[in-house]
Order: structure tokens, then C-alpha cells, then sequence
């Protein structure tokens, strides 16, 4: 390390106001700081600093995010293999998953980070670490067959109209990674749904490689790729006794397949399992709130319990562990509804929000004929409402303030 | 019995250098340097010059906007200058200090014949009304108003805080005149803050004060959360605060006709080799006191006060107006760790969870240990910020300097030290008393 020291030391200079590099500022200090804490010593207010900074948060978050990840990974390969009617081993199964998955962080990475850098520098500011998260979790929450310029396009889109133009990492009103998700699901919906796009039938990088027949990819017969919600949502079956989950050749899937994640999905959503070990380690380390999360829950067995009282057909009878096994119901609760920036802010306002996305959610879930998930725009929608939400909790104190006012006042009149 | 107050939220930073409970002497030095921007909105203007001889009690300046406050020369000697710095601005006023100290002799006064205005009279002639500041704006009490209240706290919770049972021990007549003397100038309460724990049994039950228990962890000792507790700042609304010691020191102007501002300050922090209590007249170089007491070899920070709300001095600095308390902590300057963000060093300390919490003291130096963020984290501040106030929406209507907002958030409720601990946990690593401070100031401007 200290040849490393010694050597930022000498190329340092450049990157200075003046030197030949000075373009590139932003990017050497961010590697800089990355490598080694900087030496800034306090020169007003307190002393000495907390250990924790920025990095060690997004950090925190990165480690939660990497079991659900890694198992996601894994899961692509399972299903892949399933559906080409091929046997394959661990590695060989998670090999072909990190293989899908690597070109997808590394685009989303590279095109998101280059804006940031750019922006960084433009605004003579130290680059955020915000993004660090962003980009892993875009990749996580999109079809594994999302190809790789649409990553792009809606990676720039978010990063710069979602984020950078409402003035970078902290002043975004819209988590950056669920708007890069909106962005294709609206530009582009058919590759965003429908039971094509979980599960990836081409090799990746000549690993898995299906037998092909005229160019296309030979899968075994009933091959359906729908996700376990899809299935529910376009069933015929006009109740939930008379339908049964199948995974992607038909066969029935258990409530312990869902928990572990033997299902189609999106990387990230898949393994609850995965997930409630992402979920402990942000509740550990305080780095997510775990009002938001529990709230979130709440507010889905409150709807769940509504829908089900009054149900008159399959999604509106399936029960409550159903709903938070399958699709993005976890997953967003745990990292994406506790994103500190554009949930509420207030402790009160975290119960409130977090009710609000988790009632919503399964509202649009179960109303919705045509999407049958519902976590991502409810999430949305209740971001723009957390400032309201914040400005009512606070609002409870000045007017706390103000009354003492007025009955101070008022006794001075009595005298 | 006194009423019982817990405070739940806050942080005790455990650091290493606990001032010991010994007392190792007196320190003196003959160049005795008084800085006039120890008082925050203060416009110095000389009544000495250099070359005139003084004693403890006389004054050197005054405020330009209030001529009655003058501000008195903590030693008897010669004014050996007025050191002048951008703008003429008055840097410091340096003075060489006789070896005994000679006191101009103000005559001993018993409070309970004097009138308010006669109280108000003594301790401003006496060149020590400084002492008492005043909410809203935290600055030296304006004494043309008359406060609803004024508030003194009993002891000090700050990180390595001197013990104030032990500074007190023999000052209790004079701490109880003080109290006399404050109860004369508002027509409200005096309202005494003690910790539960205090030993300090003259304080626990002192006369003519409203004693209140305080419990818990830093900032339990700042007069602005006990105010909060209390009776809260209304806007239009002014208190004033102190602290017990310098009630002494007014109690002792009137017991003894002096102006002692000799205070016994507490040597602590990590870097030094043996703490204790030192007796130091305010604006003394402390050069002697390090002298072969702290760590050589690396760059240290030495303060004048504590590690959260103190100033950075130099080896040779002096002791500040307001100070009972030296701490010396390594500078940090040089010191490159590898990969801050996953390490797992015990040497880090953080108030939050992201790093393993081990039962030792820490060794914190300087660094600001990040980069400075937009605000991020949620939930940060309100942990360590025991009043019924939003502290996050309240700094960023300080930053948009928002009047209204701030007024209804309880801007007139705060001081930059209530903020200290929001700015030591602070992921963003904001300068939040900096923020403060000038939006007070820019409020005061504004409203005045």
C-alpha cells in the first residue's frame, strides 16, 4: 500500500488545478478517496468525526444487497438450464448466471458513473457515492433478457432526469434505480413483461449454450416463462384452490421453491431468503430503517386481509404468504422503500409511508388486470408524497410551538 | 426534592484522557493574550492603550454598540500591545503579566440591599457581565432587557468535561451569591441544572433557584436542552444562561470586590501523559502546561475547551475566556488508512452500528474521516438532539435562510453547541455549527 500511497503522491500534481489532467479531478479523488481516507483534518465546529461517512453507508448497503444478488445469479442459471432440458452442475449453474448478469452491471455501471464523474467535475464537487448502489441494483430488478442498450438509455435517462438535474445524490425526489425501471417499462413494456423475458434461453459467452434448431433456441415442450404472479394474474381458474403455481415446465411449485427462489423473476426479487439476510444487515447496522420495512408489511396485511374478505377471484383470494413471496414485495420493502433520500425523513412519516406503499402495492396488484406487480410504482408514487408526509409531521411541531405562544399569551391577558 | 429530569437521547463519546481528580498547581506565564473574538458579535473598541499599566478587574475594551459592556483584564501588568489583523480587526491584546496577580478593588457588596439595577451596575463596571449570554442568538446578554428566566447549568457533560463537584469544592459561598445576585435581575426564575449524580450537596440544595436533576448522556449539560426541558424560548421571548462556574465568579465580585478570572481547568485528552486540574487566569500561554506532558512525535491538536465546541489553539496558545477545560488529541494530519470504507479497524469509532461497538475508550484525532455530502442519512441528527426540535428542517431552512420557517422550527431555542453532536455524527460531514452560527447572526442582524 504504501508504494500505492507513494505513487498517488507523485501523479497527485496533475490532477491539481493547472496540471495537465485537471479535467479529470473528480475521478482521481474519488479513486484516491476509495483507496485511502483522506488526511482533511476539522478546521471548524467539532474536532474529532464519527467513523461513518458516505462510503461506509453505501458500502453497508452494497454487502446487503449481495446475497440476493449472488442467489439471483445462481437462480438465472437454474432456470436456464431447466428450460433447455439440460443438466448442470453448481458452478456451471451460477457461472451461466454471472455471465447474464455481468454485462448488465458492468453497462449500467459504466454509463451511470461516467454521467456522475462528468457532473462531479462540472460542478466542482466530490463524486457521490449514491450510484454505487444504483447501479448494482438496476441490473437486479430487470428481466434477465433486457438488452444491454436499453440498460444504457435507461440508466442515462435516470441518472441525469431523475437525478443530476434535481441537483445529484441527496436532492432526488425518485429512487434513481426504480425510475431507470419505469423508464423501460413504459418505453419498452413488452420486454418488461409477459413470460419471455425471465428467463434467458441463449448461452452466455458460450457457456449454456441450448441446442439450436434454424437460430432459435430449442426448449422443452410447455415451456411457459411467466412468473408465479403473471400465472395468477391471466388464470382462468376463478378461484385460488382451483390454481396451482407452476414453475417453467409445468411442474408445481411449493411455498418453500418460492422462499428460496426457485422461481422467474428478476435477480434481485426471487429469494426471500436472500432478501430477509440483506434485510438483517441493514437493520443491524441501522443503515435502513426497519420502521419503513416493518410498516411496509403492514400496510400489505392490511390490504391482503381487505382483499381476501371480499374476494371473487384467484388474486384476490391468494394469501398473504403468497403475496409476500412472490414478486417485488420484499424486495422493494427492504431496499428500495428505506432508500433514506426519497423516503420520508421523520420517524413518524417512515410508519406513514411505508403503510401507504405496502397498501398500494397490493392494491395495484390485485385490481391491475394488465401488470400484475405493483411494488415499483407504488413505490414511486409514494416518494413524491413523502415530502407532503414529512411536511405534516413537522408541521405537528410548529404548531406545538405556536400554541405555547398563544397560551402564554392568553395568560398574560387573564393577569 | 428536586424535580427529576432524564434526557434518553445523546452520545458519550468514549474517549481516552478522563481527566484525572488531582489538582497539579498553578500555571502562569508572562505574556497573557486576550482574544476579543471569544465574544461572538462583539465589536472591540481599546480603552487602553499599549504601554498603560493595569490590574484584574480593569477594563480593556468595550463593545462598540453597548459602551457599558467592558471587558476586564484577567491579570494585573503592563498592555504590551494590540495585535491588529485584516481591516484593523483587533486579533488579541496582549499583556505583561506581573508575577502576582493585583486586583482593583470593586468593595464588597451584600447582595440583598442591592437593586436590580444596582446588581446589573456591579457586575458591568466590574468588566464581567460577558459571563452571562443570552437566547435567542447565543451571544453576551443584552443588558438593556430584562429576561423571563435565566438559566444556569450545574455541570458539564461535553466528551472528557472537567468535573464541576471538583472545581466548585470551596466555592460554594461564592457559587450562592452569584445565585442571590442572578435572582435579583429577572422578575421569572432562576432555574439551577445538577446532575443526579452530584456529590456536591451545597448544590443540591442551593437557595433562591429552582434545582432541577439532570440524567443522561451529553448533551444532558447544555443549558439549551435543559431550557428545552423547562420552559421552553417563545419567540419575542429572551433567557439568560450561564454556567455555575462563572456564577462564582460573579458571587465572588460581590464577597470578596474582585474580579478573579482564574479558573481551574481540567488537562484531558488522549495525547497527554498525566491530566489533572491546573489553576490558569484566562488568556495564559499554555506552553508550560504541555511542557513535557504530552505525546511527542506527531502533530497534535490542542484545544482550548472541549473536543466538540472548543478552539484550536497553538502549543503556546492561551487559555480562552470562556474555558475550564485543555484537551490535546492527535492532529491526524499524514495519516493515510487503507480502504476506510470496509474496514473493520477497532481504532474507528462510530455512535451508529456500521462498525463493531467494543467496550474500550477511543484515540480520535482530527481528520473529518469523509468527504462533505449533501444531507443523506436519516434519523442522524434526532438521536443526539434531545429537544422537542427538528433538527434536519431546521438546518436546511438555516441554509435557504428562511426566517419564517425558522422561527416556527425553534430557531430561538438553539445554540451552535446544541448542534455539536449532529455535526460529530454526521455522515455528510456538514459543518452544522458553522450553519448555525450564521444564521443566528444573520437572524440577529435582521431582527435587531
Amino acid at each position: 500500500m504504501k508504494v500505492i500511497r507513494k505513487y498517488i503522491e507523485k501523479i497527485k500534481p496533475h490532477f491539481e488545478k493547472g496540471g495537465k489532467f485537471q479535467a479529470f479531478h473528480s475521478v482521481f479523488e474519488a479513486f484516491e478517496t476509495f483507496l485511502f481516507v483522506p488526511d482533511t483534518t476539522s478546521r471548524s465546529g467539532v474536532h474529532i468525526h464519527d467513523a461513518r461517512d458516505s462510503k461506509r453507508t453505501m458500502s453497508i448497503v452494497i454487502l446487503a444487497l449481495i446475497p440476493a444478488l449472488l442467489f439471483g445469479m445462481y437462480n438465472i442459471g437454474y432456470q436456464h438450464f431447466l428450460v433447455i432440458g439440460a443438466k448442470a452442475g453448481f458452478l456451471e449453474t451460477f457461472f451461466y448466471g454471472l455471465l447474464s448478469m455481468l454485462p448488465q452491471i458492468i453497462v449500467a455501471y459504466v454509463v451511470g458513473l461516467g454521467i456522475e464523474f462528468a457532473s462531479a467535475q462540472y460542478k466542482k464537487e466530490e463524486v457521490a457515492e449514491g450510484f454505487l448502489v444504483s447501479g448494482i441494483l438496476i441490473p437486479m430488478i430487470l428481466p434477465v433478457d433486457t438488452p444491454l442498450w436499453m440498460i444504457a438509455v435507461a440508466t442515462a435517462f435516470s441518472v441525469i432526469f431523475a437525478k443530476e438535474v434535481f441537483g445529484g445524490t441527496g436532492y432526488n425526489i425518485f429512487n434513481v434505480a426504480l425510475m431507470a425501471r419505469a423508464f423501460l417499462f413504459f418505453a419498452y413494456p413488452s420486454k418488461m413483461s409477459g413470460d419471455k423475458v425471465w428467463i434467458r434461453t441463449q448461452g452466455s459467452f458460450g457457456a449454456g449454450n441450448p441446442e439450436m434448431a434454424n437460430g432459435v433456441a430449442q426448449t422443452v415442450d410447455g415451456f411457459t416463462g411467466a412468473t408465479p404472479l403473471g400465472q395468477i394474474a391471466t388464470t382462468g381458474a376463478d378461484s385460488f384452490v382451483s390454481f396451482s403455481f407452476t414453475n417453467a415446465v409445468g411442474q408445481p411449485l411449493s411455498l418453500s421453491d418460492m422462499f428460496w427462489g426457485f422461481i422467474p423473476g428478476s435477480a434481485g426479487e426471487v429469494s426471500t431468503f436472500a432478501i430477509l439476510l440483506g434485510a438483517f444487515i441493514l437493520i443491524v447496522t441501522g443503515v435502513g430503517s426497519w420502521k419503513t420495512i416493518l410498516s411496509v408489511f403492514i400496510g400489505g396485511v392490511v390490504a391482503i386481509v381487505s382483499v381476501n374478505l371480499f374476494a371473487s377471484n384467484a388474486i384476490m383470494e391468494m394469501p398473504m404468504e403468497y403475496h409476500f413471496l412472490l414478486g417485488g414485495f420484499a424486495f422493494g420493502a427492504v431496499f428500495m422503500a428505506t432508500d433514506p433520500v426519497t423516503s420520508a425523513r421523520t420517524e413518524k412519516g417512515k410508519w406513514i409511508y411505508g403503510f401507504l406503499i405496502g397498501l398500494i402495492a397490493i392494491t395495484i396488484r390485485v385490481f391491475n388486470p394488465g401488470y400484475p406487480e405493483g411494488m415499483m410504482l407504488s413505490i414511486l408514487l409514494m416518494n413524491a408524497f413523502a415530502p407532503l408526509i414529512d411536511f405534516y409531521v413537522v408541521d405537528a411541531n410548529i404548531k406545538r410551538r405556536m400554541k405555547r405562544v398563544a397560551v402564554k399569551n392568553r395568560k398574560g391577558v387573564e393577569k | 426534592m428536586a424535580h427529576k429530569i432524564k434526557i434518553k437521547k445523546g452520545l458519550q463519546i468514549p474517549l481516552l484522557g478522563e481527566p484525572q481528580e488531582v489538582f497539579r498547581g498553578i500555571i502562569k506565564s508572562d505574556i497573557v493574550r486576550i482574544y476579543p473574538e471569544d465574544f461572538h458579535g462583539v465589536t472591540p473598541k481599546m480603552t487602553v492603550k499599549a504601554g498603560e499599566q493595569v490590574k484584574a478587574g480593569s477594563a480593556l475594551f468595550y463593545d462598540k454598540n453597548h459602551p457599558d459592556l467592558l471587558f476586564a483584564s484577567p491579570v494585573s501588568g503592563v498592555v504590551a500591545a494590540v495585535e491588529r489583523g485584516e481591516k484593523r480587526r483587533i486579533l488579541y491584546i496582549e499583556i505583561k503579566a506581573d508575577e502576582d496577580i493585583a486586583y482593583r478593588d470593586f468593595g464588597k457588596k451584600s447582595v440583598s440591599a442591592l437593586s436590580a439595577d444596582d446588581v446589573k451596575a456591579s457586575i458591568s463596571e466590574a468588566g464581567i457581565w460577558f459571563l452571562i449570554k443570552q437566547r435567542p442568538y447565543d451571544v453576551i446578554a443584552n443588558p438593556d432587557k430584562t429576561p423571563r428566566d435565566i438559566f444556569v447549568t450545574g455541570f458539564d457533560s461535553s466528551p472528557l468535561a472537567p468535573s464541576y463537584d471538583f472545581i466548585i469544592a470551596g466555592q460554594e459561598a461564592d457559587l450562592q451569591t452569584g445565585l442571590d445576585a442572578l435572582a435579583k435581575l429577572t422578575p421569572g426564575k432562576v432555574y439551577l441544572s445538577i446532575r443526579s449524580q452530584t456529590k456536591n450537596e451545597d448544590l443540591r440544595r442551593a437557595k433562591n433557584v429552582v434545582v432541577t436533576e439532570f440524567d443522561g448522556p451529553h448533551p444532558a449539560g447544555n443549558v439549551g436542552v435543559q431550557i428545552n426541558h423547562l420552559s421552553p424560548v417563545n419567540r419575542g421571548e429572551t433567557v439568560w444562561t450561564l454556567n455555575a462556574l462563572d456564577v462564582a465568579v460573579i458571587g465572588r465580585l460581590f464577597n470578596k470586590g474582585i474580579v478573579d478570572l482564574t479558573r481551574v481547568v481540567a488537562l484531558s485528552g488522549s495525547e497527554v501523559k498525566h491530566t489533572g486540574y491546573y489553576r490558569i487566569a484566562v488568556g495564559t500561554q499554555l506552553s508550560s502546561l504541555f511542557e513535557d506532558n504530552v505525546t511527542e512525535g506527531i502533530p497534535l491538536r490542542y484545544i482550548s475547551g472541549n473536543v466538540l465546541t472548543g478552539t484550536k489553539i497553538d502549543r503556546d496558545g492561551s487559555l480562552r475566556a470562556y474555558d475550564s477545560q485543555i484537551t490535546v488529541i492527535p492532529e491526524g494530519k499524514n495519516v493515510h488508512e487503507t480502504l476506510g470504507w470496509a474496514s473493520l479497524s477497532p481504532n474507528r469509532y462510530s455512535a451508529g452500528c456500521t462498525y463493531p461497538h467494543l467496550k474500550k475508550r477511543y484515540r480520535l484525532d482530527a481528520r473529518i474521516l469523509g468527504g462533505s455530502r449533501a444531507i443523506i442519512v436519516s434519523n442522524e441528527y434526532d438521536k443526539v438532539f434531545p429537544m422537542d426540535i427538528y433538527p434536519e428542517p431546521l438546518l436546511k431552512s438555516i441554509i435557504a435562510f428562511n426566517i419564517d420557517k425558522m422561527e416556527n422550527l425553534g430557531i430561538y431555542e438553539v445554540a451552535p453547541e446544541d448542534f455539536a453532536l449532529c455535526e460529530f455524527v454526521d455522515t455528510s460531514k456538514l459543518e452544522i455549527q458553522r450553519i448555525v452560527r450564521k444564521g443566528l447572526d444573520l437572524l440577529r442582524k435582521e431582527m435587531e
